[in-house]
Order: C-alpha cells, then structure tokens, then sequence
C-alpha cells in the first residue's frame, strides 16, 4: 500500500493551566491516504477541533503539542518554524471552519482575498490570479462570478458565503483539506448542498479530507473512514458503513443508538447516562468506564488502546484476546 | 369556528368528545416595522418596510399531544412560540388558550394564564441566571404565583421538581456554573414545571447540546408528557427530532404554514414540494447510498418575499398561477393540510424530489 498522505503518531495536545497541565488530546494516532475523506466524530470537548487545529498548525497558545508527530508525505511538519508552517497552510493545507462570517475579511471584497491567497502560494501575476479567482468561484457554484468577485462578504448568503471559503481553500490545490464543521452554521437545506459540492471538488481534484463535525449524518454521507473521538482519545475507528451500521465500541454504538432517525418508530431512544467527563477528572483506565453498560474490572484499572475488532478498530478492553479467550471459556462451559 | 378553522383543524378523528383543543391558533399574524427612519424615508421617498415574521397561520393543539413547527432559520418559527406565550402581540388573528382568547390582553392579565402555560428556551446557558442558587431559581415561579403557604414547602416541592427531572435534591444549593449543559436543561425543565403548567412551548430545547446528552432530554420530555399529561408546542429545525417527538407537524416557510399534517403521514407521504425538499436533506443515517440531488437557492429575504406562494422561486413545479396567486391551505381526507397550488391541481408526482429537481451546484 502506498504511503499515507497524512500521518498522525501518538500525537498529545496539553493545556498548562494554574491548577496543573490538562491534557486536551491524548496519545492519538490516525493516517488519512490520498484522495481520501476522514471523518472526526465527537461531542463538544471530544478534542477533535483541536486535533484538526494542530494539523494546521493553529493550535492557540497555551495550547501545545507535548508529544507525538505528524508527518504530511513523510515529512515531519509539526516542529516546523512559522514561516515555514505559513508556506504549507494553504498551499499543502487548506482548512474550512465552521462560521464563514468570521473567516473571511468584512473589509475587503472577496476577489482580494482570493487573489491575495493565490499569489502567496502561486507564481501569477495580478491578471491570472484574478481569472483563476472567477475559475474557483464559478466552480464553487456562484452565479455570475466575474461580476460577484468584487462584491464584500456581507453581501453574500450564508451558503454562498461557505462556497467563498471553499474556494479560498482550495486555491493553491491543496492536498489535504481540514474542514472543521463546514455546515453546522448551515440550513439543512444549504447544509445538502455544501456537501454535496465538497463531495464533487474533492473527487474531481483527489484531495484528502478530514472532516471534523458532530453531525453523524454528515460523516455518513461523506466520509470513507470515521475516527469517534472519546474525552481526548480515539475510541473506535473503521470504515464508515461499519462503525455507524455495527459500532463496536460501547461508545459507539450509545452514540448511534441515541440519534433519533425518521422513519424508526422508537419510543424510547438509547440513552447514554452521565455526560463526557471534564478534562480536569478523566478517570483512570477506559475513561469510558464510568457510562459504560459493559464495564468490568480492567476497564477501571488499565487504558485500552485500539484493538482490533473484526472490520474496525475499538479502544475497549472487549476486544482484548484474552478477554476474548475467557469469554470463549465462558461461553463453552456454559454450553457444557 | 370559521371556516379555516375547520380546514386547519389536524386531525378531524380526534375532535370528538374526549378530545379538547389546548391552544387554537388563527390566522395568527406578526409584522415587524423594519423601516428606515422617517427623515431618510422622506429624502430618499421610500415606503414604510415591514417584516412579515408570521403571516397568517392557524393549527390547533388537543391536549395531550405534541405539536410540532419545524422551518429553516427566518420562517418564523421562534416568533410563533414568542407569540403564543404572550412574549410578542400578534398584529393580526388570535391566540386562544383553553377557550380565553389572550392575544390582547395586558401584562396583568395575562399572569393566571402564564401560570398555566411556561417556556423552555434553546440555550441552558443564557436561560439560567448564573447569580441565582437552582433553589431560587425553581422557587421563583412557585413564590410568585404563592403555590405553598411557607418556605419549607416550597424547598420540599423544590426537591421533588429536582427529582422529577432526574437530578438530586441537593443540588439545589449549587449554582447554575456547576451543572453540564444537559443538566441546566434539565433545570429549566423543572422550573417550567414548577408552576404546574399544562402546556409547554419548546424553542429547540435540544439544539444546544450533544447527541447523547439530546437523547437524555428528549426522553425525559416524553416521559414528563405521559405522567403529567402535558401539551406541548415543540419548535426545532432538525426534522428526526420532531419526528420523534410529534403527533402533529407544522412545517412554516417564510412565515406561512406549508403543510401540517399527523408526523407519520407527513414523513411517510410529503405532499408539499418544500416538505419534499426538506425531507430530501436529511443526511442518510441507514446509508442507503443514494444519491442526493439537492434543491438550489436559499431562503429569500423576508422583508420582500416572493410574489404569490413564496416558495415557487425554489420550487420545480412552480407556473404562472404560483407565481401570481397565493395558496390557502387545503384540506386533505387524511387530516393533513397543505397549501400548494399543485397538489390542488395534482400536478406534483408522488415520492421524493430528487432525480425530478436539477441543478448544478
């Protein structure tokens, strides 16, 4: 198999703060191929915003990388200095955040801030730049495209407003783009759209994806592999139909059970009881164990890491062979 | 009753003896005055500008059931839920609970009535005042309407409102800042509760939080709702929620009712073309794998909405008459209501939108 495009190892993110180092991510690793779209599950607090963060380069002090490394087409590129980090944002790396209000300029039309974005990364002058700004526009689905470039922000719609960023992201044809919640701020209606648009670019232009979002249905229709984040780690991860359809981690599987689904007449949904624990007081072992319907006496003692689980990869000591083994033993006693 | 009401009413098996009507809602309307002011109106001769929020609708809610509006961001939904309370006065129509019509009433008189009727807010955060310990913050519809005769009283019903939402007795000494955003809507819940309503109006109470923690809630909704018989007007954007919830569902559009109908009917047989869409949107859980074709454009402005029905600029099977002409509702056999020319006309085909709508995105 050909290298990965994107490779994440044992990556550790930590917050100093006066009553000790919280430890946002911990000990996560992942890989994302060519041309392909990784989507991060999670609820609030799950750390895979800042994961996507740290890819890019823009974790926000006093946040740091405390251990681990990323490697984009093998080369190491979490300890890069600033202005080195600057040239592969955007160039190698493009990102989408959640609110396009607050990602683009108010001062200044989209047209300069397209163009401004090309010809940092791509030898143009002003003229070409600007033709391949009216491209990336029209590509991006916005009617009447010479004539928008030189309108501001505000004069956009929401959708339309989102369709600017993408095409900022993909300015300089990035290889990798992180998008961090590209729709939440989105109708439904608009929100179909933005996906069904990134689907298309990504394919046309064979440019990986790691979409971060809380939205399962999203991941669903989008994502060929899923990582669920987990209280700083990565609970499960596999192939999309699998982890939706036949999670193997108890995380999982409360998760999918606790979304409501139209057209499934459930009177009751699943319900996962507590909420994500705080950064402050994870718990020892699984920091699962304290929700969990599963639990025995190893979760509490030791952490599981990812194991293997048939067609995906679960954090859960169930999946441990010997846990596996015993309860085969089990199992054939009971049958005796 | 007029005759929109009796075109309206959702579903015609439950008016009958047992069933009684909770909240009746007609032609219910709200403009917003978003005019320039006077001296740019008369440089610049332009008119006055109003903001049609809510324009017309009318439902009904029997007692019991949950009764849902679901729409995209700007179709009114919230203003309706403001308006029902007593928070906005309609500019238009009437709001009639349990038989009293309150949409003119004073800030006084409407007190008995907000006892029986209370709110919960989208955002756990905002709703809760973080200076208040949750004691006086659940105490404080009791002490106002004098439900107990003295302050032991009212902590012991306190504590049994904390227990009814699944929290502790003791946490009534805590403030706001000590609970999880599931929880602070839980306690928003109980001081909802504790004025012994028996309607509720729900502005996306779920939005704000995790899917774990929205299952929570939704249950505890459901719960409540069979153990107090509670009647609930239940307002979200997300269509699986209601769906979930409902036994009636209003879907708005720019301020007007496009369809309302029984949830099964309305997810099982969508007549509306912006039902359809909705519906169409809703990304694929079961992984099915088909493809979505989704419909183009976006909300338009409310403050200048299309002509006729205001969807047609969206709508693949808009003519010249939608263009012109604005549908009423129309009543259909199997309770549901929908106002479109084409399903009048029986021109809109049967199942979903896609493959029938193009666009290039």
């Amino acid at each position: 198999m050909a290298d990965p495009l994107l490779k994440v190892e044992n990556l550790r993110i930590e917050f100093p703060t006066r009553r000790g180092t919280l430890v946002a991510v911990d000990d996560i690793s992942l890989h994302i191929n060519k041309g392909e779209v990784l989507g991060v599950v999670g609820e609030s607090g799950a750390g895979k915003s800042l994961t996507g963060a740290s890819i890019i380069g823009l974790l926000e002090p006093p946040g740091r990388i405390a251990a681990g490394q990323i490697l984009l087409d093998g080369k190491r590129i979490d300890n890069l200095p600033y202005e080195k980090m600057r040239q592969i944002r955007g160039r190698e790396i493009g990102a989408i955040f959640q609110d396009p209000l607050t990602s683009l300029n108010p001062l200044y039309s989209v047209g300069f801030q397209l163009i401004e974005t090309i010809q940092t990364h791509l030898p143009m002058d002003k003229q070409q730049a600007r033709q391949r700004a009216i491209d990336l526009l029209a590509e991006v689905g916005i009617p009447a495209p010479e004539r928008r470039i030189d309108h501001y922000p505000h004069q956009f719609s929401g959708g339309m407003r989102q369709r600017v960023v993408i095409a900022l992201a993909l300015c300089a044809n990035p290889k990798l783009i992180i998008a961090d919640e590209p729709t939440t701020a989105l109708d439904v209606s608009i929100q179909a759209q933005i996906i069904a648009l990134l689907k298309r670019l990504c394919r046309d232009h064979g440019t990986a994806v790691m979409l971060v979002t809380h939205d399962m249905g999203v991941i669903a229709e989008t994502a060929d592999r899923v990582a669920v984040m987990y209280a700083g780690r990565i609970a499960e991860i596999g192939p999309v139909k699998e982890v939706i359809k036949d999670g193997k981690h108890p995380y999982t599987h409360g998760l999918m059970g606790s979304i409501p689904i139209l057209g499934h007449d459930t009177e009751k949904l699943t319900q996962i009881e507590g909420a994500m624990p705080r950064l402050t007081d994870i718990p020892t072992g699984c920091a699962y164990n304290p929700r969990c319907p599963k639990v025995f006496d190893r979760c509490y003692r030791d952490r599981p890491d990812l194991l293997d689980a048939g067609t995906t990869r679960a954090a859960c000591w169930l999946y441990d062979d010997d846990a596996k083994a015993a309860a085969a033993v089990t199992g054939e006693t009971a049958h005796v | 009753m007029s005759e929109v009401a009796e075109k309206m009413s959702p579903d015609p098996t439950k008016i009958g003896a047992d069933a009684e009507t909770v909240l009746d809602v007609q032609g219910l309307k709200r403009y917003f005055d978003v005019s320039p002011p006077f001296l740019n109106r008369l440089i610049e001769r332009t008119d006055k500008a109003f903001l049609k929020a809510v324009d017309g609708i009318d439902f009904r809610i029997e007692r019991g059931e949950t009764f849902s509006l679901v729409g995209e961001s700007g179709c009114g939904k919230s203003t309706v839920a403001r308006l029902v309370v007593g928070l906005y006065s309609p500019t238009g129509g009437s709001v009639t609970f349990e038989g009293q019509e309150i949409g003119g009433l004073s800030r006084k008189e409407l007190v008995p009535v907000r006892r029986r009727m209370q709110m919960i807010f989208q955002d756990p955060y905002a709703s809760l005042n973080p200076r208040w310990r949750v004691e006086d913050i659940i105490a404080e519809p009791i002490r106002f309407f004098g439900l107990t005769n003295n302050n032991n009283e009212t902590l012991q019903r306190v504590g049994e409102l904390l227990q009814l939402v699944n929290l502790s007795p003791k946490d009534m000494e805590k403030y706001p800042h000590e609970f999880s955003g599931g929880q602070r809507q839980r306690i928003s819940i109980a001081r909802a509760l504790a004025s012994e309503p028996d309607f509720l109006v729900c502005d996306e109470p779920t939005s704000a939080l995790d899917v774990s923690v929205q299952a929570q809630i939704l249950n505890l909704m459901k719960d409540l709702q069979k153990r107090l018989n509670l009647t609930y007007l239940f307002i979200s954007h997300n269509l699986a929620v209601v769906y979930h919830m409902s036994d009636h569902i209003g879907v708005m559009y720019l301020g007007r009712l496009a369809e309302v109908a029984p949830a099964k009917t309305l997810f099982e047989k969508p007549r509306h073309p912006y039902t359809k869409l909705l519906l169409d949107t809703i990304p694929d859980l079961d992984m099915t794998g088909r493809e979505r074709v989704p419909v183009a454009g976006e909300v338009p402005n409310p403050i200048n909405p299309p002509s006729g029905c205001a969807f047609h600029p969206r709508c693949p099977f808009a003519n010249d008459r939608c263009k012109a002409e604005r549908p009423e509702p129309i009543k259909m056999p199997d309770g549901a209501a929908v106002a479109c020319h084409g399903v009048e006309e029986g021109r809109i085909p049967e199942g979903p939108i896609s493959g029938i709508a193009s666009q290039d995105i």
